[in-house]
C-alpha cells in the first residue's frame, strides 16, 4: 500500500477541493476502495474521507418519491420500511449483493463507484487499459468467463459488477452529483459509461464531484422482480442477472421497465425491449422476440459466451414469473 | 521410560470399550474451541514479538527464465526499508507432504509466474508490502514454457499401473459398458489462515512460529533449506487455522523468515497475503480421467479401467493419486489403470484434503451411475453386486470393511427410493429436482507416532507431543484417550501440541493424525496403567479406573504417592500394512435443484453414512464429515482453478473469486456413524475420518442432476454454463 495523506473532510465544499486533485479519492466504506489500495490497484496520495458529510438520511420527496443518501448504507436501504414497500425491486436487488456483513459497511454512493471485478485489473503484473492506459486488455484472449458480451470495445471487456445500480436503472432513478462548479443530476441509466477508447473512465463523475444521493421516482407498483444467476448462493457476483418492474392490464404487458446486470460496462437498458413488449400478450414466440432485440449485437468472449442464451433463458424465467404474478 | 509398540497383527481386544470412564467417543465440545472464538488461541503470526521487523515476498511476473539483476537501491530508500533477501537458500515452492527435506531453493530460477524471488523487510508491514511492489527486477525470459497439460508427452507412473486380463476383450463382450471421459478442475486448499512465521535467534537457536501441520518432517526441512542442524531448531505451531494439505510441507515464508532474521540480526514475521497463499502455495492438479467399466448382464463387472492425466512443475515428485482406491473399491477381473503426469509451469501441485479420491472418486462414481441407468439396476444395489471380498488386484484381505452397512444404512435413512430411475420426474416451479448417490472410499494411512503422558500426583494428567490440531479436534480426542484408559474426566487432562521439544509424530494429515497418535497416547497410558496395576497387585486388564479411583475405592493421588508416573508411548505400524488393504468406506446421498431456465443448482439435502473405524469423539467426528461434504459440495458445483492460458497464472486467487460454499450453499447435511472397530488399522481400532466424507459425494451431486434435468456432465465443477450446456429442452 503507498503511503497516502487521510483527511476526514469537513464540508462538501472542502470535499470537492480535497478530490479535485489527480491524486485524490474519495472514501465512504472502503469495502471496495481498500482491498483495491492493497493491492495498490488505486494509488491515491489523498483520501478524503466523507462520512461525515451527512447525506445518509433516506427521506420522502415532495412528488412522492424517495431519496436515498449517498452515504446510507446498503444495509439501510434494503431495510427501510418504504424501499420493501414501494420499491421492492431494490431491496431486493442490493440484498443479492456481497454479504449481510459488506452490506453493513457499504454504502449508496460508493456502490454505484464499484470497479470491476475482472481479474486482470486487479493484479498489477498484469495488462489491463483500464488500470494503465495502452498496456493491452488482459481478460480478452484470457480468462474472461465473468466479462461483458454488449457494449464492449477492443480496448476492455469489463463489466460493471454490481446489483443495486441494475434494479435503480430499471426504476429510472437518477443520481445526484455535488462538485465545484456546483449541483447536477443525472439519470442512473446515464451515469455509467461504455468503455470505448476510454475504459479508465466508468462514470460521468468530473475531478472533484461526488455523489449525493440517488432520487426514486414515485412508486410505479407492478410486478418486481431481481433475478441474480450466479454459482452459489450467496457472495458471488451475477453471472447475469435481471431487474423488472412489469404490470399487465387487461392481459397485455403495460409496463415492462427491464435492466440487465453482468452484461456490460453498465447496468444495461435498452428502450427497444420495452417497446417490443408494451401492448403486447405475454407469449414464448413475444419473449423470444424482445431477447433478439437485446442481444442483437451481444458478442462473446469465448469463455463468456454462455451467457448469451443464459440472458435469453433468465429472461424468458422473469417474464413468465412475472406474468404468472401478475395474473 | 519409551515403551514400543509394532502392531503386526491385528488388535481385536478392543481394550477401549472395557474401560470404566465412559468418556471415549463422548460427543465433547472442542477444549480450544472456546479459545478461539475469544481470539484468544494464538496462532503464528500473533505471538508478541519484541523489536519484529515484518517481511513480505516479492513474486516472479515472467513463467520462466531467471532473474538477472535486482535493483535493492531501488527500495532500499523507501520509509522503513531494512533490507532486500535474495539468498541462494531462499525456497521457491512449498515442500511436499513428508518430504523431509528442503524444497526446491535458488530464487533466480524462474519456474512459475509467481513465484517466490526475494523479500523485502522493512519496519511495518505496509512499508515492506509497498516495497515489495516497488523492487526493481530484471529477467532473462524463456518463451515457451508447457501450460496446458494436453499438449505435453505426460510421464507415465508406473507404479501406478496395471494391466490384469484383458480390458479391451471385457468391453467388447460385456452386456453393459460404460466409456467415459471425465474432467475436474484445480483446487485449493483455501484455509482461512494464511501461511505466516516469525523466527527468531538466540544464539545459534532457531525459534520459528509457523502454520504448519507436521513438526517432525518440518523440522527436516527446515534444517535441510537452512543448513542447520535439527537440535538447534524448535518449530511451534499450537493453532493452526485449517490446513487441508497446504501446511503438510513448510512453505515459503518459513525459510524467509529465517534467512531475514539472521541477515539483519533481529526476529523477522513474514505472512503471505491470500493472494499469494493461491498462487505459491499448492494447488491441487486438474485431472482427466478416462473411465471403462464392463459388466455382465446383472450389473456384475467384469472389466475395470481408470486411467488419469495430471499436471505438476518439472522436479516435483507428487502426482496426484487419482487411482488410490480405483485399486480396490470394485471388483472386475480384467483391469487396466494407469496414472500420467504433465510436466507444466503452473504453480506447484501437492496434498488438498484427500488427495487422490477427492477427485477419483467422483469420475468413478459417476461413471458407476451412468452403468447403473445403461443395466438398468438400481445405484445402490449396482454397488452392492460390486464389492469384492478381498483386494482385486493384490491378494490380500480387507482389514474391515463397511462399504455395504453404509450403503444400506445409508439409504435407510435418507429415504432411497430402490428401483428403476427416470431423469426429469419431478418438477416444482422452475426447478427440476433429483437425487443421487455414490459411494465414498479413502485409503488407510497410519504413521509411526510418539507422545508422552504424565500422570501427576495431583491426580491429573498431561500429554504431550508435537502433533498438530488443525482445527480437527486432535486436543479433545487426546484428552478423552488418555481420559478413558486413566479414569479422569477429559477436563482433568492438559493436551500440549505442536512444539518440536515434545515426543515426535506424524503430524496431521493424510487422515492419519488420530489414529497415529491417538495410539502413542494409548500406549503410553497403558504402560501408566501397568505401573499403578503393580500397585494395587492386580493385572492392568483387571485395573479399573473411573473418577480418579480403582473399582475398590483407592484414589489415583494415593497410589502415585506423591510421585509424577509419566511414559513415552511409541507407537509403529508393522507387518500389518502388508497383510491387509485398509480403508474407509462410505456412501453419499444428495437430492439437489437445478433451474431449469438458468442451469443453477442448489443442493437441497445431502446424507453421508461412514464407517471409519472406532469414533474417538461424535461430535469432532461429525464435524469432520459435514465438511467433507460441504468440500463435496464445491467439488461438484463451485470450485476451480482458473489459470491464464498465455502465461500460466492463477487468475482466480481470492475467496470472494476461488468459490468454495457458502452457508447457504450448504444444506441439511446428515451424518450416520456406522459402528466399526478395524483391529488390523490401528491399536485403537481407528480409521481416518478427515477426508472420507469428501471423497465420491461431489458424484452424488452430479448424479442427482442428472435425475433432476436430464443433463448428463462429465465435467466438475458443475457450473450454470455447463449445466444448460448440457440440459435437453
Ligand atoms: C467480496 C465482495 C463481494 C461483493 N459482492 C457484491 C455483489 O454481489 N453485488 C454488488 O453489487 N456489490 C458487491 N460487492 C461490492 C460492494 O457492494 C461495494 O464494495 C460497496 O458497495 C462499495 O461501497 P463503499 O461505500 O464501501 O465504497 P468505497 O470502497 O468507499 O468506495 C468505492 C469507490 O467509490 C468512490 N466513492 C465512494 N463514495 C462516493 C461518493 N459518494 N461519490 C463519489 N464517489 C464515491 C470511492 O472513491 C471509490 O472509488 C462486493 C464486495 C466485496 C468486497
Ligand atoms: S477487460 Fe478491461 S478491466 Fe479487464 S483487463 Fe481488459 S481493460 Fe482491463
Amino acid at each position: 500500500m503507498r503511503p497516502f495523506q487521510y483527511i476526514r473532510a469537513p464540508s462538501l465544499s472542502e470535499t470537492s477541493k480535497l478530490t479535485a486533485g489527480e491524486d485524490a479519492l474519495a472514501i465512504a466504506g472502503g469495502t471496495n476502495l481498500l482491498d483495491l489500495m492493497k493491492l495498490q490497484v488505486e494509488t491515491p496520495a489523498l483520501l478524503a474521507d466523507i462520512n461525515r458529510l451527512g447525506f445518509s438520511e433516506i427521506e420522502d420527496t415532495d412528488d412522492g418519491g424517495l431519496r436515498l443518501g449517498a452515504l446510507a448504507t446498503n444495509t439501510e436501504t434494503a431495510v427501510h420500511p418504504r424501499v420493501r414497500a414501494d420499491y421492492p425491486v431494490l431491496a431486493r436487488a442490493i440484498l443479492a449483493g456481497a454479504t449481510q456483513q459488506l452490506r453493513n459497511k457499504a454504502t449508496n454512493g460508493g456502490n454505484l463507484c464499484q470497479r470491476t471485478r475482472c481479474f486482470y485489473f486487479t493484479n498489477i503484473d498484469q495488462p489491463c487499459n483500464k488500470r494503465e492506459p495502452g498496456s493491452g486488455c488482459g481478460a480478452i484472449d484470457g480468462i474472461a468467463k465473468l466479462h461483458a458480451v454488449l457494449g464492449t470495445s477492443d480496448q476492455c471487456i469489463a463489466t460493471y459488477p454490481g446489483d443495486m445500480a441494475v434494479a435503480l436503472s430499471a426504476l429510472g432513478a437518477v443520481v445526484q452529483i455535488s462538485g465545484d462548479k456546483g449541483e447536477r443530476s443525472v439519470p442512473v441509466r446515464d451515469f455509467h459509461l461504455l468503455p470505448g477508447d476510454t475504459p479508465w473512465i466508468e462514470n460521468v463523475l468530473e475531478a472533484g464531484e461526488i455523489i449525493t444521493g440517488i432520487i426514486l421516482p414515485a412508486p410505479v407498483g407492478g410486478t418486481q422482480i431481481y433475478r441474480k444467476v450466479r454459482e452459489r448462493s450467496s457472495y458471488a457476483f451475477a453471472l447475469v442477472s435481471v431487474a423488472a418492474i412489469i404490470e399487465l392490464t387487461d392481459g397485455k404487458f403495460s409496463r415492462a421497465d427491464l435492466a440487465f446486470g453482468g452484461l456490460a460496462h453498465k447496468p444495461w437498458h435498452d428502450p427497444r425491449v420495452e417497446e417490443v413488449l408494451l401492448g403486447q400478450h405475454p407469449s414464448d414466440a413475444l419473449i423470444d422476440k424482445a431477447a433478439d432485440i437485446l442481444l442483437e449485437d451481444a458478442r462473446g468472449y469465448g469463455e463468456n459466451d454462455f451467457k448469451i442464451p443464459l440472458t435469453r433463458r433468465t429472461l424468458r424465467a422473469v417474464l413468465t414469473q412475472a406474468t404468472e404474478d401478475a395474473a | 521410560m519409551t515403551v514400543h509398540f509394532k502392531q503386526d497383527k491385528p488388535d481385536n481386544s478392543n481394550r477401549l470399550d472395557g474401560m470404566k470412564q465412559g468418556v471415549l467417543g463422548k460427543p465433547l465440545p472442542r477444549i480450544e474451541g472456546l479459545a478461539k472464538v475469544t481470539g484468544t488461541a494464538p496462532y503464528a503470526a500473533e505471538y508478541p514479538v519484541e523489536n519484529c521487523a515484518e517481511g513480505v515476498l516479492v513474486t516472479a511476473t515472467i513463467t520462466r527464465g531467471k532473474v538477472t539483476s535486482i535493483d535493492r537501491t531501488s527500495v532500499l530508500s523507501m520509509p522503513g526499508v531494512i533490507a532486500v533477501v535474495d539468498d541462494e537458500k531462499l525456497c521457491t515452492r512449498a515442500a511436499q507432504g513428508t518430504a523431509n527435506e528442503a524444497p526446491m531453493q535458488g530464487p533466480a530460477q524462474i519456474c512459475y509466474w509467481g513465484q517466490p524471488i526475494a523479500l523485502v523487510i522493512a519496519e511495518t508491514f505496509e512499508q515492506a508490502r509497498d516495497a515489495a511492489k516497488h523492487l526493481t527486477v530484471e529477467y532473462l525470459e524463456v518463451d515457451g514454457a508447457p501450460l496446458d497439460p494436453g499438449a505435453v508427452d505426460p510421464e507415465e507412473q508406473d507404479d501406478e499401473t496395471v494391466h490384469q486380463g484383458d480390458l479391451a476383450n471385457a468391453m467388447a463382450e460385456a452386456a453393459h459398458s460404460v466409456d467415459v471421459t471425465y474432467t475436474t478442475k484445480g483446487h485449493a486448499s483455501a484455509a482461512m489462515e494464511p501461511h505466516s512465521a516469525i523466527a527468531q535467534w538466540d544464539g545459534n537457536k532457531l525459534t520459528v512460529h509457523a502454520s504448519l501441520q507436521m513438526l517432525n518432517y518440518n523440522i527436516a526441512e527446515l534444517a535441510d533449506a537452512l543448513d542447520m542442524e535439527e537440535d538447534n531448531i524448535r518449530l511451534i505451531s499450537r493453532f493452526v487455522g485449517g490446513g487441508f494439505g497446504s501446511k503438510l510441507g513448510i512453505s515459503e515464508e518459513v525459510v524467509a523468515a529465517a534467512l531475514a532474521a539472521t541477515q539483519i540480526g533481529r526476529p523477522v514475521r513474514v505472512v503471505q497475503s491470500r493472494q499469494q497463499v493461491f498462487q505459491t502455495v499448492m494447488r491441487r492438479s486438474e485431472t482427466t480421467q478416462r473411465l471403462r467399466l464392463a459388466a455382465d448382464s446383472n450389473g456384475k463387472l467384469t472389466g475395470f479401467g481408470h486411467e488419469a492425466l495430471v499436471s505438476n512443475l518439472p522436479g516435483e515428485s507428487f502426482a496426484e493419486p487419482v487411482l488410490q482406491s480405483s485399486h480396490f473399491l470394485y471388483g472386475g477381473e480384467n483391469r487396466e489403470l494407469m496414472l500420467k503426469v504433465a510436466r507444466i509451469h503452473r504453480m506447484t501441485a501437492g496434498s488438498v484434503r484427500a488427495p487422490g479420491e477427492a477427485v477419483g472418486m467422483p469420475a468413478l462414481e459417476g461413471a458407476m451411475d451412468v452403468l447403473a441407468e445403461k443395466a438398468g439396476i438400481d445405484p445402490v444395489e449396482l454397488r452392492l453386486r460390486n464389492i469384492p471380498e478381498k483386494n482385486p488386484e493384490e491378494d490380500l484381505p480387507f482389514s474391515s470393511h463397511k462399504l455395504a452397512e453404509c450403503l444400506k444404512q445409508g439409504a435407510e435413512a435418507f429415504g432411497w427410493e430402490c428401483g428403476l430411475r427416470k431423469p426429469r420426474q419431478r418438477r416444482e416451479g422452475e426447478w427440476w429436482i433429483g437425487t443421487g448417490m455414490a459411494s465414498a472410499a479413502r485409503v488407510h494411512n497410519i504413521a509411526e507416532a510418539k507422545a508422552r503422558v504424565t500422570l501427576k500426583s495431583d491426580g491429573t494428567a498431561l500429554v504431550e507431543t508435537d502433533m498438530t490440531d488443525i482445527g480437527t479436534g486432535t486436543y479433545t480426542i487426546l484428552a478423552q484417550i488418555a481420559g478413558e484408559m486413566l479414569g479422569l474426566d477429559p477436563e482433568q487432562v492438559l493436551v500440549e501440541l505442536g512444539d518440536t521439544r515434545h515426543p515426535r509424530g506424524p503430524g496431521s494429515g493424510g487422515s492419519w493424525g488420530a489414529a497415529s497418535t491417538g495410539s502413542a497416547v494409548y500406549i503410553a497410558c497403558k504402560a501408566i496403567r501397568e505401573e499403578l496395576a503393580a500397585k494395587t497387585g492386580a493385572s492392568e486388564e483387571e485395573l479399573e479406573l473411573r473418577e480418579g479411583k480403582t473399582a475398590t475405592g483407592e484414589t489415583l493421588t494415593s497410589l502415585l504417592d506423591g510421585k509424577d508416573l509419566a511414559r513415552e508411548g511409541h507407537y509403529e505400524p508393522g507387518e500389518i500394512e502388508d497383510d491387509y488393504t485398509a480403508s474407509g468406506f462410505g456412501a453419499f446421498f444428495a437430492e439437489v435443484r437445478v433451474n431449469h431456465y438458468t442451469g443453477e443448482t442448489r443442493v437441497d439435502r445431502m446424507l453421508g453414512a461412514f464407517g471409519f473405524g472406532r469414533v474417538l469423539n461424535a461430535k469432532t467426528a461429525r464435524s469432520q464429515c459435514i465438511g467433507g461434504i460441504t468440500w463435496s459440495i464445491g467439488v461438484a458445483l463451485t470450485e476451480a482453478l482458473e489459470f491464464d492460458p498465455r502465461d500460466g497464472h492463477l487468475v482466480n486467487c481470492d475467496l470472494a473469486e476461488y468459490h468454495v460454499p457458502v452457508h447457504r450453499d450448504v444444506p441439511d447435511v446428515e451424518v450416520v456413524l456406522v459402528e466399526e472397530r478395524d483391529g488390523a488399522a490401528s491399536p485403537i481400532q481407528a480409521k481416518g475420518i478427515g477426508e472420507l466424507g469428501m471423497c465420491g459425494g461431489a458424484a452424488a451431486i452430479a448424479n442427482a442432476i442428472y435425475n433432476a434435468c436430464g443433463a448428463r456432465i462429465y465435467d466438475y465443477p458443475m457450473t450454470p454454463d455447463r449445466v444448460l450446456a448440457a440440459m435437453p429442452d
